[in-house]
C-alpha cells in the first residue's frame, strides 16, 4: 500500500488508467457515477421544494392563474419540449457510440445535442422577451419567471457539460469503450434536467 | 506522456494526496490540501474560531439582558447580535465541527486510506470559511435583523443588504454541507474494509450515515425558500410578502423542512461520538448496538415528518397539528432508545472518570433534560403558551449546547491523542468541565421558569421582575465565557508538552486506533485487521463465561 512512487500522481484526467496499473496507493473502485447520482438525488429537492410551493400557491388562490395574468403561449413551449425530450434520445446514441468505442460517432450525436440545447434555450429567450407579462406582475408570473429560469440554469450547465466532453473528446483516446465517465455524467445530468422539464411544463404551461 | 512530465516538474502539487511518501508539512494546513485528516483539522480550528466569535455575540446579548433597559446597544444592534450568533452557532460552529469528526475519522474508522472524493472534500472546507467571512461582513452594512429563522414578512423589512449577505451565505454554507454529506455517505457506503459489514461499523459512521441524507434531503429544499427569498428581496416578487399576495407560511413551510432536520444533522454526529466513547471509557460492549444504529435511522424519517411542530402558532388547521404533534412525540422512542442504550452501557462499567468520561456523561444529563422539554413543547396546549417565550430558548440550547458542544467536547479528549499525538491534560480538562457544566446549567436553566413566567425570546426590553432570573443566566453565561480559558490553554499547552499519546492511550477497539498517533498520510502503514467488534470491551477471557454458567446452574438448583 505504501508502495507509492512519484511517476504515478493520481490526477483526474488519467485516473481511470491508473486503476489498471497494479501497485500503485489510493487506489478504489470508481464511485463517481454514484456521486453524480446522489447529487441529483438532492438537486431534484431543490425542484420538489419549488414545485411544492408552485402547488401550494395554486390551491390556495381562488382563481389559478390569478386574474388579469395574460395566456401563455403554447406552440413554441411545445415545440421546445419536443426539442429537449428528443434530445435525450440523441444523446444516448452518443453514450452508444463510445460504447463501440467510435468517438467520431459520440462527437456527432453531442454536437446535435447541443445544438437542441441551444436551440431550446433560444426558444426559451424568445419566450421571455415576448411575454406580456413581468416577473412581479402576480404570484403565478413571478413563479413562471423563477421555475423557467432556474431550469433554464440547468439547461446551460449541461450544454456546457456537453460542450467540456466535446472538447475533452478532441484528445485522441481520452474517452473509449471502458472509459467514459464524463459522457455518462453528462447524459444523466441531461436527463435529469430532461425529467424536471416535463414535470415543469405539466404543471406550469397546461394545469 | 505529458501528466508525467508535468508531475516531474512539479512533485508536490498533488500534495497529501500523491506523496504518502512524504512528510506532513505545516502549509498544509493552510492550503487546499486533500487529505481527510488535515481537513477535518481544518474543520475543527475553523469552527471553533466561529464559536469564539457566536460566543462573543452571546455575551453581548447575555450582558444587555442584564438589565430590563436596553442600555448597553441599541434595539436595532441586538437584534443583529442574536441573530448573527444564532446563525453562527449553527452554520459555522455545530455543523462544520460535526463534519469535522466525520472527516477525521470515517475513513480511519472503516479502514479507508481517504475519503471517497478527496478533492470534493477540500472545496466543500472551503466554502466554509468563505461563508463564513461573507456572514460577518455583513455587519459592514447592517447585519441582518430576523433571527437565525429569517421569516418574512420581518426580513423583507429589516436592512436589505444584511438579509441578502445573509441568504447568500447560506446558499454556500448549505452547498458545502450538500458536498459535504455526499462525501460521507459514498465513503461510509462503499469504502469499508472487506471485512467489515455494515453492521459491524463504529455506531459513529451510522449516525453520520442517517445525517448525510437529511442533509442530502433537507438542506436543497431550504435553498429554494431562500431562493424564492431573495427574489422577493431583491426583484420586489411576492412569494411570502402578503403585500403582493404572497404567503409567509410557505416561507416557513420549507425552512422547516430543512431546519427541524437540521436540528438531527447538527446532534445526530454527537450521537456517534457519544456512541464511541461511552463504552472505551466504561470498558464495557455497547448496549444495543443494532438499536443505537437503526434508532438513528428512524430518527432521520421522523425528523423529515415533524417540521409544522415549529409553526403551531402560525394559523396551522387543527388535523395538521395533531399529525405533527404525533410524529414529534414518537420521535422520543428512538431517542429514549439511544439514551437508555448509552446509560445501561455504563452501567456495572469499569467507568474511568476522565475529561471524555464527564463530557460524556454531561451529555447524557443534560441533553435528558432538552429532549424532554422537547416533549412537553411537542404538545400542541403547552406549545400555543410558551411559543416564542425563553421557555423554548432553554430548550434548544439544553439540545444543542447540552447535547452537541457537551459531546464535541467528550470527542475532543477522546480523540485529540489521535489527532495531534498528544494528549489533553486531565486537570485542566477536568476544570474545563466543571466550569462548562456549571456555567451552562446556570445560564440555560432559569430560562425555563423565564418562559413559563411569559418573557419573550429575541427581545431587548423586559419586565423589571424578571430581572433577578436574567441576572442569574448572565452571570452563568459569564462562567461559561471563562470555561473557554482552560479549554484554550490545555490545547495550547498539550499540543507543546502534553503527554505522547502512542497508538491506542484508550485501549480502545476500532481502528483508528490501529494506526500511529497521528496518523501517516495515508492512514495505515499496514493493512488495518478487523480482529475484534468495534465494542467487544471486557468479554476477553472465555473462561470466565463458562464458570458464569456453571455457577448460575448450581444456583438454581440450590434454589429448586
Amino acid at each position: 500500500m505504501q508502495s507509492s512512487t512519484v511517476e504515478d500522481p493520481k490526477l483526474a484526467l488519467n485516473y481511470h488508467k491508473e486503476l489498471k496499473n497494479e501497485g500503485t496507493h489510493g487506489e478504489h473502485p470508481d464511485h463517481r457515477m454514484l456521486g453524480v447520482i446522489v447529487f441529483l438525488v438532492a438537486e431534484s429537492m431543490i425542484f420538489l421544494g419549488l414545485f411544492g410551493a408552485f402547488l401550494i400557491y395554486r390551491s390556495m388562490m381562488p382563481v389559478w392563474p390569478p386574474e388579469g395574468t395574460p395566456e401563455l403561449e403554447l406552440l413554441i413551449p411545445g415545440i421546445n419540449s419536443i426539442i429537449l425530450i428528443s434530445s435525450s434520445f440523441v444523446m444516448h446514441k452518443g453514450q452508444s457510440a463510445i460504447q463501440k468505442n467510435d468517438v467520431p460517432g459520440l462527437q456527432l450525436w453531442f454536437a446535435i445535442t447541443a445544438a437542441m440545447g441551444a436551440i431550446f434555450l433560444l426558444g426559451q429567450l424568445y419566450e421571455y422577451s415576448h411575454a406580456e407579462f413581468g416577473l412581479t406582475l402576480n404570484v403565478f408570473t413571478s413563479c413562471f419567471y423563477v421555475l423557467t429560469g432556474f431550469h433554464g440554469l440547468h439547461v446551460t450547465l449541461g450544454l456546457l457539460l456537453i460542450l467540456a466532453v466535446l472538447w475533452r473528446s478532441r484528445q485522441p483516446e481520452h474517452y473509449s469503450e471502458n472509459s467514459h465517465f464524463g459522457v455518462e455524467a453528462a447524459e444523466l445530468y441531461w436527463h435529469f434536467v430532461d425529467v424536471v422539464w416535463v414535470i415543469l411544463f405539466v404543471l406550469v404551461y397546461l394545469l | 506522456m505529458s501528466t508525467a512530465t508535468e508531475t516531474k516538474e512539479n512533485p508536490v502539487s498533488q500534495n497529501g494526496h500523491g506523496s504518502s511518501h512524504k512528510q506532513r508539512k505545516w502549509q498544509d494546513y493552510f492550503t487546499f490540501s486533500t487529505d481527510h485528516k488535515v481537513i477535518g483539522i481544518q474543520y475543527l480550528v475553523t469552527s471553533f474560531f466561529f464559536y469564539f466569535i457566536g460566543g462573543f455575540l452571546a455575551e453581548i446579548v447575555r450582558t444587555e439582558l442584564a438589565t430590563p433597559d436596553p442600555d448597553l446597544v441599541q434595539p436595532e444592534m441586538y437584534n443583529q447580535m442574536f441573530t448573527m450568533h444564532g446563525t453562527i452557532m449553527l452554520f459555522l460552529w455545530i455543523i462544520p465541527a460535526g463534519a469535522a469528526f466525520a472527516n477525521y475519522l470515517i475513513p480511519l474508522m472503516i479502514g479507508a486510506e481517504d475519503m471517497a472524493f478527496p478533492r470534493l472534500n477540500a472545496v466543500a472546507f472551503w466554502m466554509i470559511p468563505v461563508g463564513g467571512v461573507l456572514l460577518i461582513s455583513s455587519f459592514f452594512v447592517g447585519a441582518p435583523q430576523a433571527g437565525w429563522t429569517s421569516y418574512p414578512p420581518l426580513s423583507l423589512m429589516s436592512g436589505k443588504w444584511g438579509e441578502e449577505i445573509w441568504i447568500m451565505s447560506l446558499l454556500i454554507l448549505g452547498t458545502s454541507s450538500i458536498l459535504g454529506a455526499l462525501n460521507f455517505g459514498i465513503t461510509i457506503l462503499t469504502m469499508r474494509i472487506p471485512e467489515m459489514d455494515l453492521n459491524s461499523m463504529p455506531l459513529f459512521c451510522w449516525s453520520m450515515l442517517a445525517t448525510s441524507a437529511l442533509v442530502l434531503i433537507g438542506t436543497p429544499v431550504l435553498a429554494a425558500a431562500l431562493i424564492l427569498l431573495s427574489f422577493d428581496l431583491i426583484a420586489g416578487t411576492s412569494f411570502f410578502n402578503p403585500v403582493g399576495g404572497g404567503d409567509p407560511i410557505i416561507y416557513q413551510h420549507m425552512f422547516w423542512f430543512y431546519s427541524h432536520p437540521a436540528v438531527y444533522i447538527m446532534v445526530m454526529p454527537f450521537f456517534g461520538v457519544i456512541s464511541e466513547v461511552i463504552p472505551v471509557h466504561a470498558r464495557k460492549p455497547i448496549f444495543g448496538y443494532r438499536a443505537i444504529a437503526y434508532s438513528s435511522l428512524a430518527i432521520a424519517f421522523l425528523g423529515l415528518i415533524v417540521w409544522a411542530h415549529h409553526m403551531f402558532t402560525s394559523g396551522t388547521p387543527g388535523w395538521l397539528r395533531m399529525f405533527f404533534m404525533a410524529t414529534t412525540m414518537l420521535i422520543a422512542v428512538p431517542t429514549g432508545i439511544k439514551i437508555f442504550s448509552w446509560c445501561a452501557t455504563i452501567w456495572g462499567g469499569k467507568i474511568e472518570l476522565n475529561s471524555a468520561m464527564l463530557f460524556g456523561i454531561g451529555f447524557i444529563s443534560s441533553f435528558l433534560i432538552g429532549g424532554l422539554s422537547g416533549v412537553m413543547v411537542a404538545a400542541v396546549p403547552f406549545d400555543i403558551h410558551v411559543h416564542d417565550t425563553y421557555f423554548i430558548v432553554a430548550h434548544f440550547h439544553y439540545v444543542l449546547f447540552g447535547g452537541s458542544v457537551f459531546a464535541l467536547f467528550a470527542g475532543l479528549y477522546h480523540w485529540f491523542g489521535k489527532m495531534t499525538g498528544r494528549m489533553l491534560n486531565e486537570t485542566w480538562g477536568r476544570i474545563h468541565f466543571a466550569l462548562t457544566f456549571i456555567g451552562f446549567n446556570m445560564t440555560f436553566l432559569p430560562m425555563h421558569q423565564l418562559g413559563l413566567l411569559g418573557m419573550n425570546r429575541r427581545i431587548a426590553l423586559y419586565d423589571p421582575q424578571f430581572q433577578s432570573l436574567n441576572q442569574v443566566c448572565t452571570i452563568g453565561s459569564y462562567i461559561l465565557a471563562v470555561s473557554t480559558l482552560p479549554l484554550v490553554i490545555n490545547v495550547l499547552w498539550s499540543l507543546i508538552k502534553g503527554k505522547k499519546a502512542g497508538r491506542n492511550p484508550w485501549r480502545a477497539l476500532t481502528l483508528e486506533w490501529q494506526t500511529t498517533s497521528p496518523p501517516a498520510i495515508e492512514n495505515f502503514e499496514s493493512e488495518p485487521v478487523l480482529w475484534a467488534g468495534p465494542y467487544e470491551y471486557g468479554i476477553d477471557s472465555e473462561n470466565e463465561d463458562e464458570e458464569d454458567v456453571e455457577d448460575m446452574l448450581t444456583e438454581v438448583s440450590a434454589q429448586s
